[in-house]
């Protein structure tokens, strides 16, 4: 139990000096260290943990080596991850048979295995530290601060990393000079509109009520963006000091979490790293003497998307249905049960104690004029490198793209990068070299959202895109309020008709009112930014649309109404594997015998087709094709 | 208050801080189109999306009917943007919406509809699919017709202002929500009141009664005798049909219509309140004699009784066994009447003019049903009423005032008009109790401590020596308060009158709409003050009355000395009593 | 309510007991309920109405309205399929159409043996290695059309539909 400030001092000194000492060897230790984020964990890396606890007994070096389970390395695509310390070496793609080589050759003979090393695949060169690889050159952690390095479960490291340094020195300051260095940092939420965190804190303090709530959104749903739940995964001590330092700023005693339920480990770390602090004296009455009460409760979400948003997010945590509230009020003056309350998103909160720890001077340095600081990306689709990356703001697409991503798998054309999620519209080739940040990607018809970011590759269809996110946001919708209940659904119906080949030239004036009443007309975030991706793409891929309206073909061959898997005849060597494979017996002999080969060819009756796109995967001469 | 100073369409006003746009517009003489703006908030707030205006400075099109003024503010309800927006929200509503409109009961009252016209709403300008429809109409009360639903949210959120029971509610999500009971089950196989409140803040067809007028046709068209009875409350909100301020007694003309309507005999229910107040205070008198249950409670609002049926099951023993005035006259008719006038009762059709929805599910009661005959053959509310005089061709307004039929059933007292309202059946018993117990009138004849609409009122008595303490409760929400002093055995009182509706049978589920997009001639307050105003006009009819107490009516003694014997015989007991049961609330399917 | 069973009541009550303390806790509840009870019917949420005060409506209002919330009882094996961005762009779409040619149902219902429940997912956040997908919280990752088949005979040869 810490019960002075003193005594804070004195357990982060020891602890720091602890992680120090396990990073750097002087305990005469090497420290395994292995990433426990979701991703990981599906690829084996407990089993792989496991075998190293045991293959560590095995091999008598109990004593020389320390095996230590850590957030998220990020870099999701590569998992799982195993580094070792101090050398800092780095294995990627490590199956849990790979442990006992890696004990072997590396912790019994200090010799490097060679074939797990990261590979880059522009040079083909092996690389060693993770420091090096391209994906992680021109990331910058803040709020992914100490994912990958420390064990979430155990709150000694990250008391050793950091922890508790910005909520010390809050303690020290009064609330308005908290937030008057929240203010000069720039920090803007991050959870999707950008709105300057400090203002927000501001409205709250300014109201008169003895009791006010600090809730953070923990309702990542954005598809594809994880980030959020990797920070949860990998440093929840950090959001919670943020927490605890925005409840002192706004003079609340009781931080409220709201976590999907989707994220069992993330809540896990959570409820534990509460414990622990509340164990220690971190959390609950007079932390560690200060004077300061901070209680913090955790609820969970129960799948639905629109609770991501604000108000309808109190309502859950209130026990109602997901459904927004209008504003005003704003729930900086009534918000949850009523009372003043700030809802700020996990990355958010997350950057809160670096601004404390290492001042809003040194966090406005990263970024650009009206974006300070970092963002934390969720990386994926049709890019080599896929994961989680954290830059700082003003970094240009093209950087992210290329030199993070490492560029479009396979030698395809890059075609357009999503950002937003199903709140934000494509970016084009056009567009690569534009700093990200909150203001440009607005400007261009898109927005930060959360940080999803989708690349795309000529292989897809715009026009599917639109419709998947479309059906997303139709599916996610309240209800509640009439242009997102039915326009979104009568939008919907129109995009289905154009990729079914049956659209018209006034469908596409159609859905552009529709999509402009649904945005103009609608209650909240969810329903105002809904037809983004179909008016973004409408206006960046209009010849798709028009492709698909007026030609009847889909140019990526992938929505199934408008394109057809042929088989080259001339081509076909007639082994007839992929007649065995079509599941519903589309395809069969024909007479011919193309030049050179010895049995007749085959072909789809395109009647029967279903499109499933077996037969095409189980050709091993690629005589398949989409047209 | 504060005032502010705001802009509307580029003219000044001053109106009260804290208003919303939409509120403080209509004070200054504008009236925004809305949908599900309803009563102070009492509604799925902003959801409709049809108010939007334009506010200068702000980010976009704003609700108006949360959106509160604020000073300097310029709001312009007529720029392009916004009534085309306005517009859209009401297309896209009618493309999820059943436009059947020329069979739709609620058609002439129809929010929707008339918002349509007022926005300039294209028909078929947007089209697709339809959310999937269930359409309700297992009890005789109600019919829900999701195919017209809004999703305004009024009538969940007066299900449970009412009465706290929240019978509806919101389900599913996004494009498939509808409002429904729990599970979409019938409002039959729910602990449906079948009170009708929801009926009333309907702004669609999705929630009507269910219509009895065939049923008075065809029994018409079989040469039955009609009989007709109509309750105190209607009289006092049946004028607003034919466009007569709220609050306007329509007695004269309301009986002149139904004999133009082909009734053979327009009777009173009055009559039987008298008779009812004779039945049940001698109960209570006797149950305070007998250390019976107390306190005894009313039992003539059926909504009332079914809540007491599905909520208190195990105290139903503190129910009056009185039946409901409108039985009450329905069973007299067809076994004294008929005696009297020689009639076959099976050839007898009473049709009860009821302000209420339950009334029509309480006719078809097993206990209301002897010998394969009920008491009451059809029960219409007053809107079906007002459909039956326009259908058939009356000019309401211009008829002359006439006079129920004055025979053996037709006398009543201005303690029977006043059992519509809250109070009233309370008021009732106390001048009839005051009488029994003193042998004098009570001379002031009133008892204000039990007028007025708050939902819980009380009074100390005492009379002779005797203390009673009585109780006034209408909406279930606070009948509920009452019955759990019950329940825990801390009730203090001896007496209580419980009515379904909040403000009693006045604001029945049945009565005319007060929608005051409709009602340009009403306050902007009216939604605030039309009870009292319907209240009023049934006690100024008690004052009007040369007898005022239940026990005066001459012609209720004469059935007792001709036909009943005396107040609880055997043969009252027979005729004008009633049993009652524990319900299941969700009863398996 | 009648038709809850005696071990029912007891369970149920003893999970609403659990957040006598906390202001608004349906959703408490009801995750819990859902999670060791395994579904929430009617006569549970009268049960809880009784218990809580809330209206039966409103109760089954919040049921229906989040997707992890269940008025039937799942499956042994509950196969979520992950449908979001990065999932579908690498193909999920066609993962889930094997599950359920295999077993016969259509996403968001159980097979009749009462073994497998296939639900569609809204992004689990694995977009590192998509397509994924979770059979009772367990993640699969880059899961093809060809694995479809393997994992269900694995789980069916565990079997133990109770």
């Amino acid at each position: 139990m810490i019960r002075t400030e003193q005594e804070l001092v004195s357990k982060i000194e020891s602890c720091k000096s602890c992680l120090e000492k396990k990073f750097n060897g002087e305990n005469g230790k090497r420290a395994i260290v292995i990433c426990g984020g979701t991703g990981c964990l599906s690829s084996n890396a407990q089993q792989i943990i496991d075998n190293f606890q045991k293959g560590i007994v095995a091999h008598g070096l109990q004593d020389k080596v320390t095996v230590n389970k850590v957030g998220c390395f990020g870099f999701c695509s590569q998992g799982p991850f195993v580094k070792i310390f101090p050398e800092d070496t780095l294995y990627r793609g490590v199956t849990p048979e790979d442990v006992e080589e890696i004990i072997v050759k590396d912790l019994e003979n200090n010799e490097i295995v060679e074939r797990l090393l990261y590979v880059d695949p522009q040079t083909q060169e092996k690389i060693q530290k993770q420091d090096d690889i391209t994906f992680y050159k021109k990331q910058h952690r803040v709020s992914l601060h100490g994912c990958g390095m420390i064990n979430p479960e155990d709150i000694n490291e990250a008391l050793g990393y950091g922890a508790y340094e910005g909520l010390k020195k809050a303690l020290t300051m009064t609330p308005q000079e908290v937030i008057d260095e929240v203010l000069k940092s720039g920090l803007r939420g991050r959870g999707g509109g950008g709105f300057p965190t400090g203002r927000k804190w501001q409205f709250a303090l300014n109201q008169n009520s003895e009791q006010k709530y600090v809730v953070c959104n923990g309702d990542e749903g954005d598809p594809g963006a994880f980030m959020d739940r990797s920070i949860l995964e990998g440093n929840p001590l950090a959001v919670i000091e943020g927490m605890a330092i925005a409840g002192y700023a706004i003079g609340a005693h009781d931080g409220y979490f709201y976590v999907r339920a989707e994220y069992p480990i993330a809540v896990e770390r959570l409820r534990g790293a509460i414990k622990q602090a509340t164990e220690l004296g971190l959390l609950g009455e007079n932390i560690y003497g200060s004077g300061f009460s901070f209680h913090v409760h955790i609820r969970l979400g129960a799948g639905a998307f629109v609770c991501g948003e604000e108000t309808a997010l109190l309502n859950s945590i209130e026990g109602q249905r997901g459904m927004p509230r209008p504003r005003p009020p704003f729930p900086a003056v009534k918000g949850l049960w009523g009372k003043p309350s700030i809802i700020n998103n996990v990355e958010t909160l997350a950057c809160v104690p670096y601004i404390l720890r290492e001042g809003a001077d040194k966090f406005a340095t990263l970024g650009t004029e009206k974006s300070k600081g970092t963002k934390v990306f969720a990386l994926g689709g049709k890019v080599n490198n896929v994961g989680l990356v954290e830059i700082p703001m003003g970094t240009t697409l093209r950087e992210l793209i290329y030199e993070i991503g490492g560029g479009i798998p396979n030698g395809k054309k890059f075609k357009a990068i999503q950002t937003g999620g199903p709140s934000g519209g494509c970016l084009t080739e056009k567009d690569l070299d534009t700093p990200i940040d909150y203001d440009n990607l607005v400007a261009l018809g898109s927005m930060m959202g959360s940080g999803g970011a989708i690349v795309m590759d000529e292989d897809n269809c715009m026009v599917d895109v639109a419709k998947f996110y479309m059906e997303f946001i139709y599916d996610e919708s309240c209800g509640k309020c009439s242009p997102c209940r039915i326009g979104t659904k009568r939008i919907l119906e129109i995009l289905n008709k154009i990729t079914d080949g049956k659209g018209s030239l006034e469908d596409l004036d159609e859905l552009k009112e529709l999509c402009e009443t649904v945005r103009a007309n609608s209650l909240c975030g969810l329903g105002q930014t809904a037809a983004n991706p179909v008016l973004s793409t409408m206006a960046q891929f209009k010849d798709e649309y028009m492709a698909h309206v007026v030609d009847k073909t889909c140019p990526a061959h992938i929505c199934k109404n408008l394109m057809q898997y042929v088989i080259q005849k001339e081509k076909c060597i007639g082994c007839g594997l992929c007649a065995r494979q079509c599941p519903v017996g589309a395809i069969h002999k024909t007479d011919y015998v193309a030049p050179g080969k010895k049995l007749p060819a085959y072909e789809i009756d395109q009647d029967k087709c279903i499109k499933c796109g077996l037969c095409m995967a189980s050709c091993k001469f690629g005589v398949i094709i989409k047209k | 208050m504060a005032k502010v100073n705001i802009k509307i369409e580029g003219q000044s006003y001053q109106v009260e801080e804290g208003l919303t746009i939409l509120e403080a517009a209509r004070e200054c003489g504008y009236e925004i189109p809305t949908l599900c703006a309803f009563n102070h908030g009492e509604c799925s707030l902003a959801s409709c999306r049809v108010c939007l205006v334009e506010v200068k400075g702000a980010r976009g099109l704003v609700a108006s009917c949360v959106y509160p003024v604020n000073e300097g503010m310029e709001i312009i309800i007529s720029s392009p943007k916004a009534t085309a927006a306005r517009r859209a929200s009401v297309e896209l509503l009618l493309s999820n919406h059943s436009l059947n409109c020329q069979q739709c009961d609620k058609n002439g009252h129809c929010e929707l509809l008339y918002v349509a016209q007022i926005t300039g709403a294209r028909e078929g300008k947007f089209q697709g699919e339809k959310t999937p429809i269930t359409i309700d109409q297992l009890t005789p009360s109600i019919v829900r017709d999701t195919s017209k639903c809004i999703l305004c949210g009024r009538c969940v959120a007066r299900c449970v202002s009412a009465h706290g029971t929240g019978i509806l509610g919101f389900e599913k999500r996004g494009f498939n929500t509808i409002v429904a009971p729990a599970g979409n089950r019938s409002f039959g196989e729910s602990p449906c009141i079948l009170c009708g409140q929801c009926v009333n803040v309907c702004p669609t067809g999705a929630l009507m009664e269910k219509s009895e007028i065939d049923r008075v046709d065809e029994a018409k068209k079989a040469g039955k005798y009609l009989v007709v009875q109509t309750a105190p409350a209607v009289r006092a909100a049946l004028g607003e049909e034919f466009g007569m301020k709220i609050g306007t007694p329509v007695t004269g003309k309301m009986v002149a219509a139904l004999r133009r309507l082909g009734f053979d005999k327009v009777y009173d229910t009055n009559f039987a309140a008298d008779l009812t107040i004779m039945e049940e205070a001698t109960e209570l008198l006797g149950r305070i004699k007998n250390n019976g249950v107390l306190p005894m409670i009313t039992s003539c609002s059926p909504g009332w009784v079914n809540y007491a049926e599905y909520y208190y099951g195990d105290q139903l023993d503190h129910l009056s066994s009185c039946k409901s005035p409108h039985q009450m006259q329905g069973a007299i008719i067809k076994s004294y009447f008929a005696e009297q006038k020689g009639i076959d009762p099976k050839n007898i059709f009473v049709v009860s003019i009821m302000p209420c929805t339950a009334k029509k599910a309480e006719a078809q009661r097993d206990q209301f049903i002897h010998d394969g005959m009920t008491d009451v053959d059809a029960v219409l509310t007053t809107r079906e009423l007002a459909k039956l005089i326009k259908r058939s061709g009356i000019n309401f307004v211009k008829l002359p005032d006439e006079e129920f039929d004055q025979d053996i059933l037709g006398e009543y007292t201005g303690a029977g008009v006043i059992f519509g309202t809250t109070g009233g059946v309370m008021e009732a018993a106390l001048r009839t109790a005051y009488y029994s117990l003193t042998g004098k009138e009570h001379e002031a004849i009133k008892f204000e401590a039990v007028r007025g609409m708050e939902g819980i009122k009380e009074a100390d008595l005492e009379i002779n020596g005797l203390n009673i303490k009585v109780a006034v409760a209408s909406g279930m929400k606070n009948a509920k308060v009452l019955m759990d002093q019950i329940r825990e055995g801390k009730s203090p009182y001896t007496f209580i009158e419980i009515m379904g509706c909040p403000g009693g049978c006045i604001n029945g589920g049945g009565q005319p709409f007060v929608k005051p997009q409709f009602l340009p001639n009403e306050d902007l307050n009216i939604l605030d003050t039309y009870k009292e105003k319907r209240a009023q006009a049934l006690y100024s009819e008690d004052e009007r009355q040369a007898l005022r107490q239940s026990h005066n009516n001459t012609q209720v003694q004469e059935l007792y000395a001709k036909f009943l014997g005396k107040p609880n015989s055997h043969k009252a007991h027979e005729l004008l009593h009633t049993t009652y049961k524990a319900r299941e609330r969700f009863p398996e399917k | 309510m009648a038709h809850l069973s005696e071990s029912a009541v007891k369970q149920i009550g003893e999970i609403i007991s659990r957040y006598e303390n906390e202001k608004t806790p349906l959703m408490m509840i009801l995750s819990d309920i859902q999670r060791e009870y395994g579904y929430i019917p009617l006569d549970v949420q009268e049960f809880i109405s009784d218990k809580t005060g809330i209206p039966v409506a409103e109760i089954y209002g919040v049921v229906t309205f989040y997707s992890f919330f269940s008025l039937t009882p799942k499956g042994k094996y509950v196969i979520g399929v992950c449908l979001g961005t990065a999932c579908y762009v690498k193909g999920s779409q066609q993962v889930i159409d094997k599950f359920a040619e295999l077993l016969h149902i259509q996403p968001g219902q159980t097979t009749e043996d009462g073994l497998f429940t296939l639900d569609a997912l809204r992004c689990i956040g694995a977009c590192g290695i998509a397509p994924a997908l979770t059979i009772n919280g367990k993640v699969y990752p880059k899961v093809s059309v060809a694995d479809v088949q393997k994992i269900v005979e694995e789980y069916k040869s565990l079997g133990g539909a109770n």
